[in-house]
């Protein structure tokens, strides 16, 4: 069992000014986090679900990411934080896209009665034709 | 008030937060009704252990942590888009 505070880094003045950004910064993500985990677990649908997880807890992440970045400054691992925050900025939102479009491929409903957006040049349709139009697309 | 609100004590509430958090995606993960709900919430693990190991980096004198994350955020990306193209497509490299 390793204790954990005393091999913790002694930041000697804990309420230097970049500690109380870095302290910021976590508090951020974490809010962050708890608000995707909040959407992950209570919201009905895999879209709204994937909706909260995908922007949240993305920002979150990047935020602590940043944290990270702003404790080691410009050297070593604090250059790998900021490479990945580039690094989730880029992929999340790719994911989450192939995530929802193979939800859509398998045919997952929508909660209630929401349907998919019909295309502009079609707005006379009825919605059973507007699925009909965004299914084989 | 000074000994209430310093960095460890910081560090390790937000460890305990994000353990919680993650269990309770592994709750959504187990449970989750279609199969990209399940994908869904193993990506969302994945970028709560990448926080997790942020956090342990700057808590610890174990600086690679970091780079621990950042192999955990690449493998979550690489099983995400495999798992949605085995969803979709059946298969995962075609």
């Amino acid at each position: 069992m390793i204790d954990i505070h005393a091999l913790s880094v002694a930041l000697d003045s804990t309420h230097s000014p970049r500690s109380m950004i870095v302290m910021f910064f976590i508090i951020l993500g974490c809010f962050f986090l708890t608000v995707g985990t909040l959407g992950l677990l209570r919201l009905p649908d895999v879209y709204n679900r994937l909706h909260a997880t995908s922007k949240s807890t993305t920002l979150g992440a990047a935020s602590i990411f940043f944290s990270g970045f702003l404790h080691y400054g410009f050297q070593g691992m604090g250059l790998t934080s900021l490479v990945g925050v580039l690094f989730l900025f880029l992929t999340a939102p790719t994911g989450s896209h192939m995530i929802s479009r193979a939800a859509q491929k398998m045919g997952v409903e929508f909660f209630g009665d929401v349907t998919w957006p019909t295309h502009s040049d079609s707005q006379t349709h009825s919605n059973e034709d507007a699925i009909s139009d965004e299914t084989d697309v | 008030m000074a000994e209430l609100f310093s960095f460890n004590l910081l560090l390790t509430s937000a460890l305990i937060l994000i353990s919680i958090r993650t269990l309770f995606c592994g709750y959504r993960a187990f449970i989750g009704p279609t199969i990209p709900d399940r994908v869904i919430g193993i990506d969302a693990i994945g970028t709560n252990i990448t926080a997790i190991a942020i956090l342990l980096a700057i808590l610890t004198p174990f600086d690679y942590f970091v780079l621990v994350g950042l192999v955990l955020a690449i493998i979550g990306f690489i099983s995400t888009i495999a798992a949605a193209n085995y969803i979709s497509e059946s298969e995962v490299i075609q």
